[in-house]
C-alpha cells in the first residue's frame, strides 16, 4: 500500500514473478506473447478494455526477462473496477483461439517493428548470445526467433497460465487516493477465493563464471560501423549492483562523462557513444556501445574504449567525479519519485526483490559507495577475461 | 458527491461489474498557474504543486525553424547553445549542470525553440547563472560545430534506412509543402552546409535578443521571482508578445494525393501515412474533433486499434492524432504494418472513416469515450510538469483557461449525430495524402 492523497487517481499494480527466463529454450518469447493475451477476455469478463475505459481508466503492461507487471490507472472513486478487472483474470482467462491468433500476428509485427525492420535491431540477439552460454538471459524477451511465437498453442498458453500466473507469484500493490484500510477489504473480497496454485521453484543455473575473452564480427545492411561490448556484473541485490550502476554515470552518463567527452568530443572517434546497464535481477551486464565515425578503423575504436577503461582501472575517479554522480542519483531518484505510477511500479519490484520497504532504503545504498568501491569493481568488471565484443560492420 | 460503496464480502458474481461514478460526472479544475513579469517584460508562468523539491523552469524562445533563412541553421543554433561560453567549454558546462544533479536540455520546434531544465531546488543557486550565460554569451566554437554536422549527418544516415522515419518526413512535406516550416527537412547537405556566422547571427536575433517566455513547475521557491529577475530580469530578451519580424510562409501542398516510396527493399515491414489538412485549436471544431478523432484512433480502444490491431493482427499499433502545431494542422492516421496486409490496412482505415460517416456512434460506445477522456485528463494532471504542461499549450497557442473547460464540456456533451457530421465533412478519403515507405 501506498497513500498518496495528492492526486485524484488510484494505480492497481499486479506484478507476476514470471519472466522471460522461465521460458522453455524451444519455447522463447512466450512470457511477452502471454503478457498480450492477459487482454483478450477472462473467464467472466470477454472484454478488459470497455470497462475499464468507461470507469475512466487506462492501463498498460511490460514484460522483462525477470517479470510481467500490469498497472491500471483510474480515478479512485472507481477503483474497484481494476480490483474485479484484475482478479477475474488472475482467476481465469477466458483461453481463446482467436485471441491467440490475433496476438501471434500483433508480436510478430512487433517483433519486426522493433527488432528486424531497424537498423541494428538485432544487435542484443548476438550479444546475449554470447555473453550467457547457459542462463536463459540468453535470449530476448521478444524470443529468439519468429518461429517460436508462430508455433506458440492454446496447451502452451494454458500451461503457462497455471504455472506462474496465481497467487503465490503475485504481488499486488495499490497506491494513490485510496485508504489502506477498504484496500484490506476489496483485496479480501476480489482476490481471496482464488486458489493460491503451486509456488513454482525457479530452477535456473547461474552463468559460469566467464574465463576468456569472447568476440564475433557481423556484416549488416547499415550505414555506420558499431562497437559493442559487454561485461558480467553482480545480480541486483548485490553491492556490485550498486557500483556498477554508478561506473556507468562515470564512463557514459551524459555531456561530461568520460567516454563522450574523450571518444566523441577529442578523439572524434565515435558519433554516440553510451554505457548502460540492464538492472536485470541475476547477474546483469554492463554495456558500452557506439557508432563510428565514417573512415575510423573498428580496431581503433576499440582500442581507445579500452584505453578509457584501463584509466579508471588505474586511477579510479576524482572526488568531483564522485560527488557528480551521487548528485545525478539523487536528483534522478527524485524526479522518478514524482509519479504515483513510476513508484507503484518500483515497490512491486522492490518486493519481488524480497521486500517493498527497500523502495526506501535502496537509494541509501548509492551513498555508501566509495571511490575505492568503483576503483575495485572497475577492476573486477572490466577484466578482458570477462568481455563480449561485437564487431557490427556496414556495408560499403 | 455520491461516494461507490464497497459491496459486502461473501459470494460475489463477477460478471456484474462493480459499480462507478461516471467520469463525466467529476467536476475537473485545472491547478492554478501563476504569473509575474521580469523588468525587461518576459513573463513567467508557473505551477506550485508537489512535495519533493525539485523544479523544472523552461525557457521558450520565438527561434524555431520558421525564423530560419537557410535550413538546420534554427536546430544547430538551438542544439550549440551549451557547446561553450565565453566563460566555459562545452565540456565545462555539461560538467556544471551535471556536477549539481541537474539536466540541462533544448528542443527546436517550428515556431519555438527551448531550453528546459531540472533540477533540485537547493541546486537552483548554482545552475540559474550558467543558464544565463548561455543566453547572453554562447560562443559557437568552429570544432563544435564541425563536430555537430558531422555527427547530425551520421545519424540522419541511420535515421533514412527506417521507413518510419523517412514516412514521417514525407508526409509532411505533401501536407504543408517542402519549403514550408511544418514541412521541411533537413538533408546531409544541409548540415554540411552549416557556417558559424549565421548560427551567430542567428543566435544574437533569436536568442541574445530574442522574444522569450518562461514556465517553471515544482515546488516554487519563495525567491523564485528575484533570482529570475536577477539573472534573466535585465538581459535584453524580450517578451514573447513583443513584435518581431512576422515572416510569412505560404503552405504549398502537394497536388499528388498518393505515394508509394521504396526505401528499403528488404524490409519487412510498411509505414503508413494518411493525412489531410485540418485548422488550428482556434476553429470551432477542433475540439469536437478529438472527440471524433478518439473514437476513430485516438487511442488503444478506439475503432482502428480494435480492428486492425485486436482484430486483425495486422499490426503492432496503429493511432490517429491531430498534429501539434499553432497555424495549421493536420488529421493524420499512423501505423507500421506487415508488408503483405499494408493494402489491407489502409483499406480498413477508409473503411472506417465510412462507417463514421453513415452510422451514428452508439451510446454505449459515445459514454465509454466521454469517460475515457474525462479520465485521461484526471489522470494527466498527476504533478506539476503535467499540469504546466496543459497551460502551455494553451498559452502558446493564445488560449486561456476557458478552453481547457469548454474541451471539457465538449467530451460530456457532444452528441453522436454532431460526430457523424464531422466524420462527413472531415473523414472524406479523396482529401488525405495516402503514403506507403517500404
Amino acid at each position: 500500500m501506498h497513500e498518496d492523497h495528492s492526486t485524484p487517481m488510484a494505480i492497481v499494480n499486479v506484478l507476476y514473478d514470471a519472466g522471460s527466463k522461465d521460458e522453455d529454450p524451444g519455447k522463447t518469447g512466450f512470457a511477452h506473447l502471454f503478457e498480450h493475451l492477459m487482454f483478450g477476455g477472462s473467464v467472466n469478463i470477454p472484454d478488459f478494455e470497455t470497462p475499464l475505459q468507461m470507469a475512466g481508466g487506462e492501463n498498460n503492461a511490460y514484460t522483462s526477462n525477470d517479470l510481467t507487471n500490469y498497472y491500471i490507472q483510474l480515478p479512485a472513486e472507481n477503483i474497484e473496477t481494476a480490483f474485479w478487472l484484475e482478479s477475474d483474470r488472475m482467476l481465469s482467462l477466458a483461453f481463446s483461439e482467436k485471441s491467440l491468433d490475433v496476438q501471434r500476428k500483433v508480436v510478430i509485427e512487433e517483433f519486426k517493428e522493433h527488432y528486424i525492420n531497424k537498423p541494428y535491431g538485432d544487435v542484443w540477439f548476438h550479444l546475449r548470445k554470447m555473453a550467457y552460454t547457459q542462463h536463459p538471459y540468453q535470449w530476448m524477451t521478444i524470443g529468439k526467433e519468429l518461429s517460436h511465437i508462430e508455433n506458440a498453442s492454446l496447451k502452451d498458453v494454458k500451461n503457462f497460465f497455471f504455472k506462474h500466473y496465481r497467487p503465490q507469484n503475485a504481488i499486488l500493490v495499490v497506491a494513490g487516493h485510496v485508504k489502506t484500510e477498504a484496500i484490506k477489504i476489496l483485496a479480501e473480497k476480489w482476490f481471496g477465493d482464488i486458489p493460491a496454485g503451486e509456488k513454482y521453484v525457479r530452477n535456473i543455473l547461474p552463468e559460469p563464471r566467464q574465463s576468456a575473452p569472447r568476440k564475433k564480427e557481423i556484416k549488416c545492411a547499415v550505414p555506420l560501423d558499431a562497437l559493442y561490448k559487454c561485461w558480467h556484473m553482480d545480480d541486483r541485490m548485490s553491492k556490485g549492483y550498486y557500483v556498477a550502476d554508478l561506473i556507468t554515470e562515470v564512463l557514459g552518463g551524459g555531456g561530461s562523462s568520460r567516454l563522450f567527452q574523450s571518444l566523441v568530443k577529442e578523439k572524434k572517434l565515435f558519433s554516440n557513444i553510451e554505457c548502460y546497464q540492464y538492472g536485470t535481477v541475476d547477474a546483469g551486464l554492463l554495456a558500452i556501445e557506439g557508432k563510428l565515425v565514417k573512415g575510423v578503423k573498428m580496431e581503433d575504436a576499440d582500442k581507445a574504449v579500452e584505453e578509457e577503461l584501463e584509466k579508471l582501472k588505474l586511477s579510479g575517479i576524482s572526488d568531483k567525479e564522485l560527488t557528480k554522480i551521487k548528485n545525478k542519483t539523487e536528483s534522478a531518484i527524485a524526479f522518478e519519485d514524482m509519479s504515483v505510477m513510476a513508484r507503484a511500479n518500483s515497490i512491486a519490484f522492490y518486493e519481488l526483490l524480497g521486500d517493498a520497504e527497500l523502495f526506501h532504503s535502496d537509494r541509501d545504498k548509492y551513498f555508501a559507495i566509495t571511490a575505492e568501491d568503483i576503483l575495485q569493481y572497475s577492476r573486477t568488471i572490466f577484466d578482458t577475461n570477462n568481455s563480449n565484443t561485437l564487431y557490427y560492420y556496414g556495408e560499403n | 458527491m455520491v461516494k461507490t460503496k464497497i459491496s459486502e464480502a461473501g459470494k460475489i458474481n463477477r460478471a456484474i461489474p462493480p459499480a462507478i461514478k461516471e467520469p463525466v460526472d467529476f467536476d475537473i479544475k485545472l491547478p492554478p498557474c501563476e504569473k509575474f513579469t521580469l523588468s525587461n517584460g518576459v513573463e513567467v508562468y508557473y505551477v506550485n504543486l508537489g512535495e519533493e523539491d525539485l523544479l523544472m523552469l523552461n525557457w521558450v524562445f520565438s527561434a524555431g525553424n520558421w525564423f530560419e533563412e537557410k535550413k538546420a541553421v534554427a536546430s544547430a543554433t538551438n542544439y550549440l547553445l551549451k557547446n561553450g561560453t565565453s566563460q566555459k567549454t562545452a565540456f565545462q558546462l555539461n560538467e556544471h549542470f551535471e556536477y549539481y544533479g541537474s539536466y540541462l536540455s533544448r528542443s527546436c520546434h517550428s515556431e519555438t525553440a527551448e531550453i528546459t531544465l531540472h533540477c533540485l531546488n537547493k541546486h537552483l543557486n548554482e545552475v540559474l547563472p550558467v543558464v544565463s550565460e548561455m543566453i547572453t554569451e554562447a560562443v559557437y566554437p568552429e570544432e563544435e560545430l564541425a563536430i555537430y554536422s558531422q555527427n547530425s549527418q551520421q545519424r540522419l544516415k541511420v535515421g533514412l534506412q527506417k521507413n518510419d522515419f523517412v514516412a514521417g518526413r514525407l508526409i509532411d512535406s505533401y501536407l504543408f509543402g517542402e519549403k514550408h516550416p511544418y514541412g521541411t527537412y533537413n538533408n546531409l547537405e544541409d548540415y554540411a552546409a552549416l557556417r558559424r556566422d549565421e548560427l551567430v547571427s542567428f543566435y544574437n536575433q533569436y536568442y541574445k535578443n530574442g522574444r522569450c517566455i518562461i514556465f517553471a513547475a515544482g515546488k516554487i521557491p519563495g525567491d523564485l521571482e528575484q533570482q529570475l529577475e536577477n539573472y534573466f530580469g535585465k538581459l535584453p530578451i524580450k517578451s514573447h508578445r513583443s513584435a518581431g519580424n512576422e515572416i510569412i510562409h505560404p503552405l504549398q501542398p502537394s497536388a499528388q494525393k498518393k505515394y508509394v516510396i521504396t526505401n528499403d527493399p528488404n524490409g519487412v515491414q510498411a509505414a503508413i501515412r494518411i493525412v489531410r489538412p485540418f485548422p488550428n485549436r482556434q476553429h470551432p471544431d477542433f475540439q469536437k474533433v478529438l472527440v471524433l478523432n478518439n473514437v476513430f484512433g485516438g487511442f488503444f480502444g478506439s475503432r482502428l486499434s480494435n480492428n486492425i490491431r485486436e482484430d486483425k493482427g495486422y499490426t503492432y499499433g496503429i493511432y490517429s492524432y491531430i498534429m501539434n502545431q499553432v497555424r495549421e494542422s493536420g488529421w493524420m492516421i499512423s501505423t507500421e504494418a506487415g508488408k503483405e496486409v499494408s493494402e489491407a490496412t489502409i483499406g480498413e482505415v477508409y473503411k472506417e472513416m465510412q462507417l463514421l460517416r453513415e452510422e451514428p456512434v452508439d451510446d454505449e460506445e459515445l459514454q465509454m469515450i466521454r469517460n475515457y477522456m474525462i479520465g485521461t485528463v484526471l489522470g494527466d494532471m498527476d504533478g506539476p510538469f503535467q499540469v504546466i504542461g496543459r497551460w502551455k499549450n494553451l498559452l502558446l497557442n493564445g488560449l486561456d483557461e476557458a478552453y481547457f473547460y469548454k474541451g471539457i464540456e465538449i467530451a460530456k456533451t457532444i452528441t453522436a449525430e454532431e460526430l457523424q457530421q464531422l466524420a462527413n465533412k472531415y473523414l472524406q478519403p479523396e482529401e488525405f495524402y495516402e503514403l506507403v515507405v517500404v
